[in-house]
């Protein structure tokens, strides 16, 4: 499905608007983003994924250039999709080597954006295609879509407010995909009698979402390398 | 009556075989502390593996409580079989001794004999309870530290914050005290049968192994059967560990999923220990002794 | 005088069998009371009833007055009871043993005048020794001191010298006999041996599968020159009746299976005889019983003789 909707998507691009160069538009946002050479910021992160029962907890964010990011909960046990780190947009742009295409435009929230393709040059990339939807007025990253080798098809929605002017969001929501979580009863040692269908199926609900609010920034006030470790 | 509970009690903690379970306890929570002390990282990632292919658990996984859950879990499948060996043999090791005989020519009636026996047991049972309680979580607390409590379960996960846990395990405790005695009334049941403590325990120990094999069985023609087996019953206590979520999906902080499942549990549960302690006083008072 | 014990009709069946059939008997005041069967009399089976360890399927039991099943912790409370072996705790002392049993009856009683009571049946010496290390002897006496440690005024001894060396089985009838003479007590004491019955009981009941074979003074029973006659005849209770009626009736003594029994003076005999003809009474046997021990052995035994009478 997904594959053919892409398949459309691509077919659509070269008749209408024939593809763009949009590397340009590209290094602006990341020029913009290069603004900031390191942050940390306290967020509330919420994890949605129909077989987690989580509540919400309070992380820690730090980021370093280049691509340092490191996400962190006080004391406590946090639940990252698989290759959680990506939740930060600057690691799309570590690799410079890319080709830049556009693929029209769309609205999101209300905000007119450009569709743009990255294909990443290195064969071995783990990063298939990212694509990217940029307000171009404000040189923000709405949306962003990549389909990686490992960790599957995952999707960034960004939200952005006070820090907008350093690219940096307000909320991140991050979706991808879960696969079936089952454990035999034996194992878990439950006696109880099969869910109910319809919560079972609820449960069979495989898109997952973690949602971070990001609150107090602290731009370029310098990081120290350990908390990466 | 409190005299006689203290006689009771005297009688009871005056016997080598009572430490036997005690010892168990803390041998087998000793075990497990070590092990996990020891190779906990390879335990939890064991543990992990269904889930890590498409979540990575970030954090202090193994701590306190949960050694002290994965203690419980291990151990409350097992301290039956200890209960057994003192609620079992609470009338039936009498018989045996042919003390019983005294002790029913004494001016107490023998109905107050027998409840007197059975809160013995209780006592015993609880103060087992506490001895586990004190080894699986204060002490597992103190070596592994406290943390958030990560919990699979066979259709979900339950992630429950650092604060929002002591309160679970003391209610789970209370709960299994419930389950625990249930357990000893059965085995002191049994106990009015025989003259010596081997049948009733080993009985006791049957049917618990029997039923709880019924209870985890998976199959259809025995679902049925589950909801009447108090086997079933008595992992109540797990109920505490699972969490109401909103709907967003987010956990509600201090909420149980299902305590009607812990209310209903508990009230099957109830109804077994009355069940069997009064079917114990009623055998009893028509009792010839012959020992 | 009202009896301490009162037993009425009372017996007990269990699934197969009868234990103890429609036996009646009383307990005076001050007696020590002889309680003579085989094994498998149903002598255990009577006291146990008697100290509530086994419910009557019928009958009744009056002790210090009073139905024994509605009134059993007040009576209990006046009585001390040592059935069969003098089974104790055996991971406990020998003064905790006491104690506890002492606490069970309802007193309470001080630590000189349990140490006192230990004393008395020669184990104070052992008083903190757990009684698995006690002989039989030793536990024998510290189940008698258990049985009297809350002063009861009714004593139940159930087979007290079984295994007992005959050091222990002396010492177990010196008790009896102070319990008795020195401090007023009531006791009933069974046994299978005459002889340990002989020299303590005052009054004696001997019973047989169940029934009373006879009862009465001990000083009558054991008197060399009473003897007991068994008569078999075709018309039992035509018998009966014609002896009721003569002055035979204060010998007759209650019937056993088919034999009717009477009391008498050996030379009696011929008398008894003479009646008994007198009295159209159709006599198929009448055997004389020598002495009461020869009767004990004779009836408890299984084998009875017939031995027709001759004169």
């Amino acid at each position: 499905m997904y594959k053919s909707l892409l398949l459309l998507v691509s077919i659509h691009c070269c008749l209408l608007v024939s593809a763009q160069d949009m590397t340009g538009l590209v290094m602006k946002v990341k020029a913009k983003l290069d603004q900031v050479n390191d942050y940390e910021a306290d967020g509330r992160m919420k994890t949605d994924v129909s077989f987690i029962k989580a509540p919400i907890g309070k992380v820690k964010v730090y980021f370093k250039k280049p691509n340092k990011f490191r996400l962190k909960k006080d004391g406590g046990i946090s639940l990252l999709p698989k290759g959680g780190v990506s939740v930060n947009m600057n690691s799309v742009f570590a690799a410079t080597d890319f080709v830049a295409l556009s693929a029209g435009e769309t609205v999101i929230d209300g905000t007119k954006t450009r569709i743009v393709k990255l294909l990443p040059s290195n064969e071995n990339s783990d990063i298939v295609l990212t694509t990217l939807y940029i307000d171009e007025t404000n040189l923000l990253i709405k949306k962003s879509v990549t389909t990686t080798r490992e960790n599957g098809t995952y999707e960034i929605a960004l939200s952005y407010g006070q820090f907008a002017s350093y690219g940096l969001p307000d909320k991140v929501v991050f979706s991808f995909n879960t696969k079936n979580y089952k454990l035999p009863k034996g194992i878990t040692l439950e006696f109880d009698d099969e869910k109910p269908v319809s919560e079972a199926e609820k449960l069979k609900n495989k898109k997952g979402r973690v949602e971070i609010t990001y609150t107090n920034y602290v731009i370029n006030k310098g990081v120290s390398d350990t908390v990466f470790k | 009556m409190w005299t006689l509970i203290q006689i009771e009690l005297f009688k009871i903690f005056r016997r080598p075989r009572t430490y036997i379970a005690f010892a168990a306890i803390t041998g087998l929570i000793g075990i497990i502390q070590f092990g996990l002390k020891l190779d906990g990282a390879a335990y939890i990632d064991f543990m992990m593996r269904d889930i890590n292919s498409s979540i990575t658990v970030e954090g202090k996984i193994l701590n306190g409580y949960q050694v002290c859950y994965i203690s419980l879990q291990v151990l409350l499948v097992h301290v039956p079989l200890l209960i057994a060996l003192v609620a079992a043999d609470m009338i039936s090791g009498e018989a045996n001794m042919g003390t019983l005989r005294i002790m029913l020519t004494k001016p107490i009636s023998r109905t107050r004999f027998l409840l007197a026996k059975f809160l013995a047991a209780t006592a015993y049972t609880f103060l087992l309870l506490v001895w586990l309680a004190i080894l699986a979580l204060l002490l597992n607390m103190l070596i592994f530290g406290t943390d958030d409590l990560f919990l699979l379960k066979s259709d979900y996960v339950v992630l429950l914050k650092k604060d929002d846990i002591f309160w679970r395990y003391i209610w789970a405790f209370a709960f299994a005290m419930l389950a625990m005695t249930t357990v000893a009334s059965l085995g002191f049941l049994f106990s009015l049968f025989a003259e010596n403590s081997i049948g009733p325990i080993v009985a006791t120990m049957s049917v618990i192994i029997f039923f709880t094999i019924l209870s985890t069985l998976n199959i259809p023609v025995f679902n049925k059967l589950k909801p009447f087996l108090f086997t079933t019953h008595m992992i109540g206590w797990k109920e505490f560990f699972d969490i109401k979520v909103n709907d967003a999906n987010e956990a509600i902080v201090g909420s149980i999923q299902n305590p009607q499942k812990i209310i209903t549990s508990a009230l099957v549960l109830m109804a077994h220990i009355v069940g069997f302690v009064t079917a114990a006083v009623v055998i009893f008072k028509r009792k010839d002794v012959l020992s | 005088m009202e009896p301490i014990v009162k037993v009425t009709g009372l017996t007990k069946s269990f699934k197969h069998i009868t234990a103890v059939q429609d036996l009646s008997f009383s307990v005076n005041e001050g007696d020590v009371y002889g309680f003579l069967g085989q094994n498998g009399a149903g002598k255990s089976t009577t006291i146990r009833m008697l100290a509530t360890l086994i419910r009557p399927t019928q009958g009744s039991i009056e002790i210090f007055g009073r139905p024994l099943l509605t009134n059993r912790n007040e009576i209990l409370r006046q009585v001390g009871a040592v059935i069969e072996k003098p089974d104790v705790y055996k991971y406990l002392s020998a003064y905790e043993n006491l104690e506890l049993f002492a606490r069970l009856s309802g007193v309470k009683v001080s630590r000189e005048k349990l140490m006192q009571q230990l004393d008395k049946v020669g184990l104070s010496h052992r008083a903190k020794d757990t009684v698995k290390t006690f002989s039989q002897g030793m536990k024998q006496r510290l189940g008698i001191a258990i049985a009297l440690v809350h002063d009861p005024k009714l004593i139940i001894l159930d087979e007290p010298t079984n295994g007992l060396d005959p050091q222990g089985i002396a010492d177990i009838r010196n008790l009896v006999l102070h319990l008795s003479r020195d401090l007023k007590k009531t006791v009933i004491v069974s046994s299978h041996l005459l002889n340990e019955i002989e020299q303590v009981a005052s009054r004696v009941l001997i019973i047989d599968k169940g029934r009373k074979i006879i009862e009465g003074n001990a000083a009558d029973l054991f008197d060399p020159a009473q003897t007991i006659v068994e008569l078999q005849t075709f018309d039992n209770v035509y018998a009966i009746q014609q002896l009721q009626l003569s002055a035979w009736s204060k010998h007759l003594q209650p019937q056993r299976d088919t034999a009717i029994l009477i009391r008498l003076d050996r030379q009696q005999i011929p008398q008894l005889h003479r009646d008994l003809v007198d009295m159209d009474i159709q006599l198929l046997s009448l055997q004389p019983r020598h002495s009461l021990e020869d009767y004990f052995l004779q009836v408890t035994s299984g084998n009875q003789h017939v031995d027709t009478y001759s004169n």
